[in-house]
């Protein structure tokens, strides 16, 4: 089907470097979230020994189980903890690049103030503010382009979700102003 | 045929306006979320879960699972096309598939996957049809202790039969198994780790904690890497299709070997990535040209892309019958049946018949009208890669926090979704699988009720799940599971092979 063959193609120019240097290594992470999930696990251990991890004469007590799973939980994270020092730094693999730290963040840091920004002025202008937002600074798209789709997807999900399914989101003045 | 007659009675429930409707819907959707990036079968059925809310249980499960079937299919176009698997089960649709497009053979390439997508399917949907009955109406006669050893084997054979490091496997089980503990307890009504917080009263909830898992996160690790593509865009013409059509019975064997392999995989928490690949290897070991492969042999597209399927499909047989789920979207589909207040297991198949056999018809109608939908629309599906990925990206942040938002109406479950989010990525990228987690999340407190009410039962006695030949096999096979991977390496210790480490 050759002459029916066209190509796509969609250019990334803002790809991430693949000499950018290493922000941390895969080992260092592993140490932080294994510590991470040691001290998890402890917690949630004492609070299950506090409310009763033994038996009662009708059967286990409510922190029997969730007890002795924390136990299987520190006892993991401590083996992985050990295994993970006893591998050299140097031949650890990189975790994430500068460069890819970078696009990680620029997409996370807006979805955070977007889920901040929900509570105040609701979840469809939150929205329009993300995706118009997003699309012009971090895509470079057009500003009109970048506010009619912004535009047309909070209205979709709107008429989608409050109004044809009644499925109700937190709502903003702007909203109020409309009376919904 | 007793099975056959119900069946009939699905078709017959299926067969309404808004039912077919909410079919034709959730295929496009699901194909779409097979196609984008940063969107998978999971989380698309996790995000749109909420809109069902509002809908009657069949025509809500069938419109999920219709998603879930547009999803297998979406993922092979962009494989093919593009080189980039849209699900990690079409990687291995990649090997031949993309060099086929190369070739000019890109309508064969799409039609063959489809066309082994459907039959890899309805291989599974037939095995559905006729065994899960029996195995539902079995285990009717399953007590709490039964139940638990099920569990455990679930849960034992995911640890011993993963790739992943075990320990790692182990930390996703137990950190699932915990937060499904959080809350009220239900055998004593304490509450357990909530911290004083009324937030945590309510518990983790599932679906919050799989939107953040799959859906945030796998956006943070698209846009780590280079979103640059070049691909072919293709039309399937009826002359191709019949082409191919005619040419496929001499793969018969591949077919079957293929859709047995999924089959089984997919019943066990084998899943569908572990299928293809398996399936594709095979292919190739038992064909004569072994070299012929990778380079744009249609039977390595046919070998894949049925195994994949037939394991998708066939995840939900545990599901239905025994209410554990066989594979990441099986798991959240039977969230979704809780959600409905139907409880999943043996007692479905009794209590809600018109229910099951509604879900089975659609599985055939699903399958059937999907490929007809794959055939006649790839160019537009094809084309929606064209979309920027910074446009595509907040929509799918938008849809997750509606999803999230909407299950309990509650801001803490969005910020909960965020740190899932983040935990999902640095799990990912340190090797911590996902599935496990989203397993025990789901499971947690029907294996600990059922626990718990086997120790009630016995007064303590450990004995009692070895209390009859039944619930005695199950357990002690859990137990060889879990240490099957010391076995293993005992056994190359005496026969003095150093065996290679797993990776």
């Amino acid at each position: 089907m050759a002459e029916h063959d066209s190509e796509i193609a969609v250019g990334d120019p803002d790809a991430p470097d693949d000499s950018s240097p290493a922000v941390t290594t895969t080992r260092t992470v592993e140490l932080v979230v294994y510590a991470a999930l040691i001290a998890f696990a402890l917690l949630l251990g004492f609070d299950n020994w506090k409310s009763g991890a033994g038996w009662e004469k009708d059967g286990p007590q409510s922190g029997y189980l969730p007890f002795y799973l924390c136990v299987i939980l520190g006892g993991a994270s401590l083996f992985g903890l050990l295994l993970a020092l006893r591998t050299s730094a140097a031949s650890s693999n990189t975790f994430v690049t500068r460069d890819q730290l970078r696009r990680v963040l620029q997409v996370f840091v807006p979805t955070f103030l977007f889920v901040l920004l929900m509570q105040w002025l609701g979840l469809y202008v939150a929205s329009f503010l993300l995706i118009a937002g997003f699309m012009r600074v971090v895509g470079r798209i057009a500003l009109w382009k970048s506010v009619v789709t912004a535009l047309v997807f909070a209205g979709v999900m709107f008429a989608t979700f409050d109004l044809a399914f009644d499925v109700i989101m937190p709502k903003g003045p702007i909203e109020a102003l409309f009376g919904r | 045929m007793e099975a056959v007659h119900l069946l009939l009675q699905g078709f017959a429930v299926l067969l309404t306006w808004k039912i077919l409707a909410m079919m034709l819907l959730g295929l496009v959707l699901g194909i779409f979320v097979g196609v984008l990036p940063g969107l998978g079968g999971p989380n698309g059925v996790a995000i749109l879960l909420p809109i069902t809310f509002t809908m009657d249980p069949t025509t809500a499960i069938v419109m999920l699972s219709c998603i879930y079937w547009g999803a297998l299919f979406g993922g092979a176009i962009t494989s093919i096309l593009f080189n980039i698997p849209g699900e990690a089960w079409s990687v291995a649709t990649t090997f031949d598939g993309y060099p086929m497009a190369q070739q000019g053979k890109a309508a064969e390439a799409l039609t063959a996957a489809f066309t082994s997508s459907f039959i890899g399917s309805l291989v599974a949907v037939l095995l559905i049809t006729f065994l899960a009955p029996r195995i539902a109406s079995f285990a009717l006669r399953f007590g709490p202790p039964e139940f638990f050893a099920v569990y455990f084997l679930t849960f034992c054979s995911f640890v011993g039969l993963g790739r992943e490091a075990k320990h790692k496997t182990v930390i996703s089980l137990v950190i699932g198994l915990l937060l499904a503990a959080i809350g009220m307890d239900t055998v004593s009504g304490k509450l357990r780790m909530t911290f004083g917080s009324d937030s945590l009263l309510r518990g983790v909830n599932f679906l919050v904690a799989v939107i953040g898992l799959f859906g945030i996160s796998e956006i943070l690790l698209t846009m780590e890497e280079r979103l640059a593509l070049r691909g072919h865009a293709a039309a399937i013409k009826l002359s191709v299709v019949l082409k191919v059509w005619k040419e496929m019975p001499r793969y018969w064997v591949t077919l079957l070997r293929s859709s047995a392999i999924g089959c089984w995989l997919g019943i066990t928490p084998g899943g569908a990535i572990a299928a293809s690949f398996m399936g594709y290897n095979l292919a190739k070991r038992f064909s004569k040209d072994p070299s012929s492969f990778g380079k744009g042999r249609i039977e390595g597209v046919f070998a894949p892309e049925t195994a994949a399927h037939a394991s998708g499909t066939s995840a939900l047989l545990p599901m239905l019958a025994l209410g554990i789920p066989g594979s990441g979207t099986a798991a959240i589909l039977l969230g979704g049946l809780m959600v409905w207040g139907l409880n999943p297991g043996p007692l479905l198949f009794v209590e809600h018949k018109d229910f099951v056999w509604g879900l089975i018809a659609s599985m055939y109608l699903g399958n059937v009208v999907g490929l007809v939908i794959v055939l006649t629309t790839v160019p537009i599906f094809a084309a929606v890669l064209r979309v920027p990925f910074a446009a595509v990206a907040p929509m799918i942040v938008v849809s997750c926090a509606i999803g999230a938002y909407a299950i309990q109406n509650a801001m803490f479950d969005v910020w909960l979704m965020l740190l899932f989010g983040v935990v999902g990525y640095v799990f990912k990228k340190i090797g911590i699988p996902l599935a496990p987690f989203t397993l025990a999340l789901v499971l947690g407190n029907r294996s600990e009720d059922s626990f718990r009410l086997s120790m009630i039962g016995s007064a303590g006695d450990f004995r009692v799940f070895w209390s009859n030949g039944l619930v005695g096999s199950i357990t002690t096979l859990a137990l060889l599971l879990l240490v099957w991977p010391l076995i293993g390496r005992g056994v190359a210790a005496i026969r003095g092979q150093p065996r290679p480490t797993q990776a």
